[in-house]
């Protein structure tokens, strides 16, 4: 049985065990941190900064971070949010983020995010990187465009034989995720279903579909990103 | 009764979605009436600007010089200008030629495209002046001109475009309400 500690996020009393990552102990206390290339269950990553928070008064990512007795936290502070809302801006700006024509619209993290935050338009000038689109897979589409480097597909898909479909290419600015050409052509329908779902923007696409859920029915149409973790999302 | 505000609306780099949503409001247009003025615009169909304006809706970025000019003229006769929609802020699908250089665009559309050898056998990209000149690339608005509010959507929602309008016209705080706050 491991050991149970208490900490305090935003002063609510807190209880998790021991070594729990800060973000899944605050789920199961019902308080949401925004996260964005956190994906439960798969390592905790750090890439995109989103889930910072105060511990003790420091910063740290909450995805990384594993509680510790009477850690005091705080999550969602008008700092914080500002600061949260400032990366969604930089991830909308440095990406081609052409939300009608997206499939994943609706059901997109960073774009459920830009809704919590009300971002209207972002603060940074936009770089329309030239990037592109990989549609010669037979069963992924891949669309650099979208593509925010959070690396869940890299971390959270790998085949049967624990091959990975997803690596990294280039480097610095040019960075891009690559698909396996023949990992992904013999993955199964489940595993590219999965990277479709792991991958919080669109960058990652299942072939021969799209548009399957209608508007106003899609994950974020409706339910704001974290309500159903705590009301109103923490905010 | 206090004095009307006036609103001009233009269409730039846009499909002329944000004004149909404009329209979308549904009956409370009969409200509006009541609340606003309308000088400059496709709905008055007035070409250019008749008197100072309170309010100026944009819809689409600038992607020739005309765009360009129109934003200017609003944004000097226009004490508020809102970018409406998608396009207005971020360039929107018209900006998915910003990754390809102009003469490439150009040759495509008028020279190898398809059926263009025989609709255009001496291969001219039109360049009369008459002719607004298309830019480099998309420009959002905020880039050309300060833009004080961004109603976002794809269209925006008929209900935003409602609430910001009462809220500017009555001077109350704007709320963003979640439902009808959509980037699609």
């Amino acid at each position: 049985m491991p050991k149970i500690v208490a900490f305090t996020i935003d002063g609510k009393k807190c209880q998790a065990a021991a070594g729990t990552l800060l973000v899944a102990a605050a789920v199961e206390n019902g308080v949401y941190i925004p996260t964005l290339c956190n994906y439960p269950g798969i390592p905790p990553k750090g890439a995109c900064r989103i889930c910072t928070v105060r511990i003790n008064g420091r910063l740290a990512t909450a995805c990384t971070t594993r509680v510790l007795p009477d850690m005091e936290v705080l999550a969602i502070t008008p700092e914080l949010e500002e600061f949260r809302a400032s990366v969604v801006e930089i991830l909308f700006a440095e990406g081609n983020h052409l939300c009608p024509s997206c499939e994943k619209s609706g059901s997109c993290e960073l774009q459920a995010l830009g809704y919590r935050y009300r971002m209207r338009a972002p603060r940074f000038p936009y770089a329309f990187p030239k990037r592109g689109v990989e549609a010669w897979h037979p069963k992924i589409l891949k669309d650099h465009n979208r593509c925010i480097l959070c690396k869940r597909c890299i971390r959270g898909i790998q085949n049967a034989q624990g091959k990975s479909l997803f690596a990294f290419g280039k480097r610095g600015d040019r960075l891009v995720i690559n698909i396996d050409p023949e990992t992904s052509r013999d993955a199964s329908d489940d595993l590219v279903r999965l990277a479709v779902e792991m991958c919080p923007v669109g960058a990652i696409l299942r072939k021969g579909q799209g548009f399957d859920v209608p508007i106003g029915r899609r994950k974020f149409d409706r339910m704001q990103i974290g309500s159903d973790i705590s009301p109103q999302g923490g905010s | 009764m206090a004095q009307k505000k006036i609103i001009a609306t233009a269409s730039l780099a846009g499909c002329f979605g944000c004004h149909m949503s404009i329209l979308d409001i549904d009956e409370r247009i009969l409200d509006l009436v009541e609340l606003v003025e309308f000088n400059k615009s496709p709905i008055t169909d007035i070409k250019s600007f008749t008197k100072e304006c309170d309010i100026g809706l944009v819809e689409g970025g600038c992607c020739n010089d005309e765009n360009v000019h129109t934003l200017i003229e609003f944004r000097r006769h226009c004490t508020i200008l809102v970018a409406l929609g998608e396009c207005a802020i971020m360039g929107g699908l018209p900006s998915l030629r910003n990754e390809i250089p102009l003469a490439e665009c150009l040759r495509e559309a008028y020279i190898d495209g398809p059926g263009m050898s025989e609709a255009n056998p001496a291969g001219i990209v039109p360049a009369d002046p008459d002719i607004p000149r298309i830019l480099d690339r998309i420009y959002p608005c905020h880039e050309v001109v300060k833009i004080d509010y961004s109603l976002p959507g794809c269209p925006p929602r008929a209900d935003l475009i409602w609430e910001a309008l009462v809220a500017l016209v009555t001077g109350r705080e704007l709320i963003l309400p979640y439902d009808s706050f959509k980037y699609d």
